[in-house]
């Protein structure tokens, strides 16, 4: 027995600690929605994270497999409901797709413009609200200034300022005012910019802030490979993945832009890679500004796109095809696609199925954050409970779209 | 394949691709096709994590996207799943298919991938897949306790159960989906497209009309008429008043019969409720507004 000696708890005897569990949410202003995480602690290190999701849970796809494809759209809006567009640009695509239907030029370069402008919209919203998860409240608010003006753009090209169904199968809804796209551009050289590096002033190089993110979270390429991630994460962790550049749609291959990637790998990286991304929009938007030409801003196939009002007051043909267009809506050739586009969180996929009717069979949605906040559990593992709230924020998740 | 059109993501999917990888899956496949330009290898379901570790190891597939399940419940396996691969090295992506039924489970595949795990558990609460070697395959997007596959094309859109705040019990309480009205769905497919209703006015077309056939009204039910009307209906029937002056008709409904009892759900009588009092002409006066404007424009005319 000479050997042995009994080891003492570090603790006094009446004070153990144990691991114990708590609930992150579901009402929690940090949680981004109503997320529910059960988190399991040593004092105050994470050990374990199981996310509870579903509680937005709305049933979109049953729902969308008993609308038309027209009347299926709006609810594309409703899923990340801060970029609203960027969702609608994937069923779109994914319609046409089956389809195989042309879309004029005009048309492709509003989308890829408003689609910009959502991004910037979404990226406002993110950066804000993760600079206020770990303790800052001014930039939010400046930020919010700058969301505003996206929303007004919104409004004046579509009539709702959030939940456009703007994009449409064959184009878009309407054409855009003159007088809109120059306010647009005279936005991106002042007022833009100049919010936005202020904004950023307070924050890039805040030592509270670095403090916060730097080193939290860090994710292997390999890992972000395996865990589905795209997106910031994605590149973030230093792997220059981006769809708009890589399997490019509309007209993004003719944009000119730089894909930022990260050095780290951690929340920071993950917040920086969002502000380029930022200024990268605003050269899309400038340079789709520059070339956008003329013309149609819907396909004139008439068994997909409606005639303009003014031909249905003299046509009889055009009268037939508006009123069969809303009412039974139009048929899609049997078959299956997956198509993917650039979310402002990553990966945006629809996988539609069509057995030649003018329903959807199915419409599959994969949502950005599903890989993501699966990815918690690791990400979070052995950091402090405070340091759960910033990769939430890094993540960048929305639960409309989450939780569908 | 036809020209490409459509403004779709473009990625590649080079000229024999789907061949390689179909030679290269081997006997594990069912079949193979590239439509819309993108490849769909249908696989065995035994041998779906055999695939899909190929894919992953040989073919540089390295990303899992997306688990999808589609529901086709006129077909013996019922459910298909659908495995969305990307491979960011060879910028492409690949479909992987397997079915199944309620009983069959697949192999999992989050022993390649970790994000398997919450996709796998999409498809198993949405359609009751089951997933083989998956640890926790719980409900995930569902509320707790729900029960059913709500996603399968047998579970209705309404579901059957609703809840609500009760504010008797202070909690939520969940009751069986009454719908305050019928719950619609618009078919509004053409009839020479395809649609599977009956015209209102078509269940009458037995043949076409006789058209030859010389109409006669020899016997009674010949003519089209119906069977004589009840005698004893007639006895409801109000009498014709004095001032009829149609001939054959009776004036308007039967008789209401006094019976003494109130009918069921009827207002309480208002007779016996006290007229209100009658207005006192000293006290009654005109708003002095009302009046005044009126007096002035008078004087100023």
């Amino acid at each position: 027995m000479a050997g042995l000696i009994q080891e003492t708890s570090p603790t006094s005897g009446d004070e153990v600690v144990s691991n114990y569990t708590i609930n992150f949410g579901p009402q929690h202003p940090a949680a981004h929605g109503v997320l529910r995480l059960v988190m399991e602690l040593d004092g105050e290190i994470i050990e374990r994270i199981d996310p509870h999701v579903g509680l937005l849970h709305r049933g979109t796809e049953k729902l969308i497999e008993h609308k038309t494809y027209l009347q299926a759209l709006p609810y594309f809006d409703r899923l990340d409901y801060c970029s609203p567009l960027c969702m609608e640009h994937s069923y779109v695509l994914a319609i046409e797709k089956l389809l195989n239907l042309e879309v004029p030029l005009r048309a492709q370069y509003l989308r890829v413009l408003f689609a910009e402008l959502t991004r910037i919209s979404n990226h406002m919203l993110n950066l804000g609200s993760h600079v206020m998860d770990v303790g800052a409240m001014t930039p939010n608010l400046w930020l919010f200034e700058i969301r505003e003006d996206c929303m007004n753009f919104f409004e004046r090209a579509s009539g709702a300022r959030m939940h456009a169904a703007w994009y449409r199968p064959g184009g878009v809804h309407q054409d855009v005012p003159l007088k809109l796209l120059t306010d647009i551009g005279d936005w991106l050289d002042k007022r833009m910019p100049e919010l936005f590096e202020d904004a950023m002033s307070l924050v890039v190089d805040n030592r509270i802030f670095k403090q916060r993110n730097v080193d939290i979270a860090v994710v292997s390429k390999e890992d972000a490979l395996r865990w589905g991630f795209s997106g910031p994460l994605i590149r973030a962790a230093g792997i220059p993945w981006d769809l708009r550049k890589s399997q490019p749609y509309d007209v993004y291959e003719r944009m000119d832009f730089d894909i930022p990637v990260g050095t780290n790998s951690d929340c920071y990286d993950r917040f920086m890679v969002r502000v380029e991304e930022v200024r990268q929009s605003m050269r899309i938007m400038k340079q789709c500004l520059r070339e956008m030409p003329e013309g149609p801003i819907a396909s004139s196939d008439r068994k997909v796109a409606p005639p303009k009002r003014a031909d249905m007051k003299q046509s009889m043909e055009a009268l037939i095809h508006h009123f069969k267009l809303y009412t039974e809506g139009f048929h899609v050739p049997a078959g299956e696609v997956y198509v993917a586009t650039e979310s402002p969180k990553g990966e945006f996929g629809v996988y539609l199925v069509s057995d030649g009717g003018n329903k959807p069979y199915r419409c599959k949605i994969r949502p950005t954050a599903f890989s993501h906040l699966q990815a918690m559990d690791f990400m979070a593992r052995g950091h402090m409970l405070p340091d759960a709230t910033a990769i939430l924020g890094a993540i960048d998740v929305v639960f409309g779209e989450c939780d569908r | 394949m036809s020209m490409v059109l459509h403004p779709a993501p473009r990625f590649v999917t080079g000229a024999g691709m789907m061949e390689a990888l179909a030679t290269s899956v081997g006997v594990n496949l069912v079949h193979a096709q590239e439509e819309h330009g993108e490849i769909l290898l249908t696989v065995h379901r035994d041998a779906v994590e055999d695939v899909l570790r190929l894919l992953r190891d040989e073919h540089e597939f390295q990303q899992l996207m997306e688990i999808a399940g589609v529901d086709f419940p006129g077909r013996a396996e019922r459910f298909e799943v659908v495995y969305m691969l990307l491979s960011v090295t060879r910028n492409t992506r690949v479909m992987v298919k397997v079915m199944t039924d309620e009983n069959h489970p697949v192999p999992t595949a989050t022993r390649l991938w970790p994000n398997a795990g919450w996709l796998e558990r999409e498809v198993f609460d949405m359609y009751g897949v089951l997933f083989d070697g998956n640890t926790d395959l719980r409900r995930i997007l569902t509320d707790y306790g729900f029960e059913g596959h709500p996603f399968r094309k047998d579970f209705p859109l309404t579901g059957y159960s609703e809840m609500r705040y009760s504010e008797e019990d202070k909690r939520v309480i969940y009751e069986p989906v009454k719908l305050s009205q019928e719950f619609r769905s618009f078919e509004f497919a053409s009839p020479w497209e395809g649609a599977d209703y009956v015209l209102p006015g078509d269940e009458k077309a037995g043949g076409p009309p006789p058209v030859n056939e010389v109409k006669v009204t020899e016997k009674r039910a010949e003519t089209g008429a119906g069977d004589p009307a009840n005698v004893k209906a007639a006895e409801h029937v109000a009498r014709g008043s004095d001032s009829s002056t149609v001939a054959g008709q009776g004036q308007g409904e039967p008789v209401p019969e006094e019976t003494g009892t109130k009918a069921p759900g009827a207002p309480e009588p208002t007779e016996d409720r006290p007229d209100r009092a009658p207005r006192d002409e000293d006290d009654a006066a005109d708003t002095p507004g009302a009046t005044d404007i009126a007096t002035e424009s008078e004087g100023k005319d």
